[in-house]
């Protein structure tokens, strides 16, 4: 084999290689994303029924309920215009509090109520997630503000 | 007046900055020796001003100064002594000085022990450093000055967030940051090499033991942060593939492929190219890594307070630096000699495959963490992409990289016949075979096919050094006696690398027997209750409430059992700091070489005293850190070889002259 030629197997198993990898990675990115969606969006059914998104907002105060088993809570999250109940079963972050910033992730239940396996813990208390952020902003923009059925502090 | 000095003498080293990065580089076209000899002068006097600069802030923590605004914010008058300190770098505007205080560092390292270097040369990195001081100097004094002051004076500081607060990560961010600057080095003898037109055998190997110790600092920082947030988040888990953590990953995965391919390029003149495009490539993602930090512009657990004007600047120099180094290297690479030829079997291939699959890795990370900007600018919503999918591309590749990595070693460079290979390795393969084959059929307990395949790679690697060492000391005849030699000066990087293999070996064992064996339960327990998991029996005591120097606590008495016997105590806790906040989980642990039981309290439940718990059953996890550590201190041996002090540049004392 001619020098030339040795290079050309290299480059050719190098771009192989990267081609398989980059389809691999495509393939495996697209069930293994989730779409984040404000209430508003949930409750206008923007959201998918069957598959695992976020869902982020405020947590409405006063809505934190614990079921009798003790490790099921339920609380509201709102964007000052539409709220969402979410369950989630298990120990709640340090920095989870009413009326804070919150992202979780799960699905939506036939119920309406969506069904949470993670909620996102941050480090900083003050922190809001840019989602949240921008959720709040757009819910704001539409001029939906602070609607009396939330109440939720901002 | 002390925080105005700190002020001021920054402005002064930005000043010193400017003609750090002109003058000598100026001298080395111009041909004046005297402009040249000021590089090393000028590399002191910058850390000299900047040295200066940190204490003035050092003081004004030690002091409780809550006039500077940055203090204020991050201390309290309450904090222990260490934490005041370790403040320092607790928020943005610290963490930069200490950034630029290394650089500096660095900086004068290079100056001081590369005294052998042609004058050119080190007058050239020094100027290429003296760029990057300015960018950052620039970019603190314009948007994150430290010492800016507040009036009304506050009587109490706000505090540090309680979960910096402690040991682990009070050094974490400088070996971090002593990682990522360090590759600076790398990046400046990269760009001094292209200025010149010359990259040789020479270059490389004087860069070679700097991006080294680069790469032992960021492989210990990296490690602890994964070390920190297993026990101080509570969430037990050693890896989340959040941004931040991808942020410093991308210039490890990419500063190992550097670290290799300079080698070849040492040794054979080979992947000059390959390796100039590293060196810009490592400190280019160490840059971006701070970008996501700073900007805010990825969801992270790592939220510090963000201003977009700071990630504007960081973009714009961003901008400049990849563009500019890029325009540099079009610009020269014709110039560059190609390198000596090699075989298909050969170990420069080995390396070769390394460097492909470590680029890729790198490449799919940053892809990874990028795609949320990437679908949100694009307007195809906003995403995150799960810790699964990044978990899917390193189980895909590893293996390859794991193959590469036992037969390399043995492979000469050049040319090397398939057959001898064989005859050297068929014990390898067939114990790593035997080992997936043993735990996919579970002969051994707790086997099945995904512990198969982590334990034969392990096993596969082991052997293959053993082999390898085996092989040398042959060679050498001189058996355990040639070892001793061997380690009393001339090979130490052999046995270096040897180490860090040996240390992903360990890591991968770690992994392998975490993720699969490891179990996670959330429970409610009454006092009195008892929880049996992983052949332990769990007791819970209750609930009390105690007193630390800077907050109140419930602390939790858990009583462990194995069969009849008691093994240990837990006590884990829920701290409330006094400045205020949020309650902090101080989860308890019992490590062991073999596994680690994690107790954590979440809430109190009901009146009767219930608490909602978690615990966790961690086997071999501290093998995860383990093997990182065994990678650290083989780099560490590595840049002790003798080849590298006769070019008498040994950067280990750099450790001691910059911290």
């Amino acid at each position: 084999m001619k020098p030339r030629q040795k290079r050309l197997i290299f480059v050719g198993l190098a771009i192989l290689g990267i081609g398989t990898a980059s389809a691999l990675a495509l393939t495996a990115l697209k069930s293994n994303i989730s779409y984040f969606f404000s209430p508003s969006q949930v409750i206008a059914k923007e959201s998918p029924a069957d598959h695992v998104f976020r869902l982020g907002g405020l947590v409405t105060t006063g809505t934190l309920k614990r079921q009798p088993d003790g490790l099921t809570v339920y609380f509201d999250v709102t964007d000052n215009a539409q709220t969402v109940k979410v369950a989630y079963t298990g120990i709640l972050p340090d920095l989870f509090s009413e009326g804070k910033g919150v992202v979780t992730k799960g699905k939506l239940g036939a119920d309406g109520i969506f069904y949470a396996d993670e909620v996102l813990a941050k480090h900083d208390e003050d922190y809001v997630p840019p989602e949240v952020a921008s959720t709040l902003k757009t819910a704001h923009a539409e001029g939906v503000t602070q609607s009396a059925t939330t109440g939720a502090t901002n | 007046m002390v925080p105005e000095l700190g002020h001021f003498t920054l402005i002064l080293a930005l000043m010193l900055a400017l003609v750090q990065s002109t003058v000598p580089l100026i001298g080395t076209f111009a041909g004046n020796r005297s402009w040249m000899e000021l590089a090393r002068p000028l590399a002191w006097g910058q850390l000299t001003f900047i040295g200066i600069s940190f204490l003035c802030l050092l003081q004004a923590f030690l002091t409780d100064d809550f006039s500077v605004v940055y203090v204020a914010t991050n201390s309290n008058s309450l904090l222990p002594t260490l934490y005041k300190v370790s403040a320092i770098w607790g928020a943005h505007e610290g963490s930069l000085l200490l950034w630029v205080l290394m650089l500096a560092g660095w900086g004068a390292a290079v100056g001081a022990l590369s005294r052998n270097l042609p004058l050119v040369m080190i007058a050239r990195v020094i100027s290429v450093q003296g760029m990057i001081a300015v960018g950052f100097l620039l970019f603190m004094l314009l948007t994150s000055n430290p010492f800016d002051r507040i009036f009304p004076i506050p009587l109490e500081g706000r505090d540090l967030n309680p979960l910096l607060q402690d040991p682990g990560l009070a050094i974490h961010p400088p070996m971090l940051y002593m990682g990522y600057v360090g590759f600076s080095v790398a990046f400046a003898f990269a760009i001094a090499a292209l200025i010149g037109g010359k990259l040789d055998a020479a270059w490389a190997r004087w860069s070679r033991p700097w991006t080294t110790v680069a790469w032992v600092f960021l492989t210990i920082g990296i490690a602890l942060g994964s070390w920190w947030s297993y026990y101080e988040l509570g969430w037990g888990g050693w890896w989340f593939w959040d941004p931040v953590e991808n942020a410093s990953f991308m210039p490890w995965l990419v500063g190992t492929a550097l670290i290799h391919s300079l080698a070849v390029t040492e040794k054979r003149a080979a992947f000059k190219n390959w390796t100039v495009l590293l060196a810009i490539s490592a400190f280019s993602l160490s840059l971006l890594g701070t970008f996501l930090v700073r900007s805010g512009v990825l969801t992270s657990v790592h939220a510090f307070a963000t201003d977009p004007a700071r990630g504007t600047f960081i973009l714009l120099f961003l901008c400049i630096v990849i563009g500019g180094s890029l325009a540099l290297y079009a610009w020269r690479a014709p110039a560059i000699t190609g390198g000596g030829r090699f075989d298909l079997v050969s170990r420069e291939s080995l390396l070769l495959v390394n460097n492909l699959l470590l680029a890729t890795l790198a490449v799919l990370v940053l892809f990874g963490t990028l795609a949320p900007l990437i679908y949100d600018a694009a307007g195809w919503g906003k995403i995150s992409v799960g810790f699964p999918w990044f978990n899917t591309m390193f189980v895909f590749l590893s293996p390859l990289l794991i193959l590469a990595m036992g037969i390399g070693p043995l492979t000469h460079w050049k040319h090397d016949e398939p057959k001898r290979l064989l005859r050297s390795l068929w014990l390898a393969l067939a114990l790593g075979l035997l080992t997936l084959f043993a735990a996919a059929f579970q002969l051994i307990p707790g086997g099945n096919l995904a512990v198969g395949f982590g334990l034969g790679m392990a096993a596969w690697l082991v052997a293959a050094h053993v082999i390898s060492l085996a092989q040398r000391l042959r060679h050498q005849g001189g058996g355990l006696k040639g070892l001793g030699a061997d380690l009393a000066g001339n090979s130490r990087s052999y046995y270096g690398m040897w180490l860090a293999h040996a240390g992903i070996a360990v890591f991968i064992v770690g992994v392998t027997m975490v993720s699969n064996h490891g179990s996670e339960t959330d429970i409610r327990l009454s006092p009195g209750g008892i929880h049996e998991e992983a052949g332990y029996r769990f007791q819970f005591n209750g609930v009390e409430v105690t007193k630390g120097s800077n907050y109140d606590a419930f602390r939790g008495e858990f009583v462990i059992y194995q069969g009849d016997h008691e093994i240990t105590r837990l006590y884990p806790e829920k701290r409330k700091y006094f400045s205020g906040g949020m309650p902090m989980t101080e989860a308890a642990i019992d490590a062991g070489f073999l596994r680690d039981i994690y107790l954590s309290l979440g809430e109190p439940i009901g009146v009767r005293g219930d608490w909602a718990l978690r615990i966790y059953y961690k086997p071999y996890v501290r093998w995860i850190w383990l093997g990182t550590l065994f990678m650290a201190l083989g780099g560490l041996l590595t840049v002790t070889d003798r080849r590298y002090r006769t070019a008498r540049a040994v950067p280990d004392s750099a450790v001691t002259t910059t911290l």
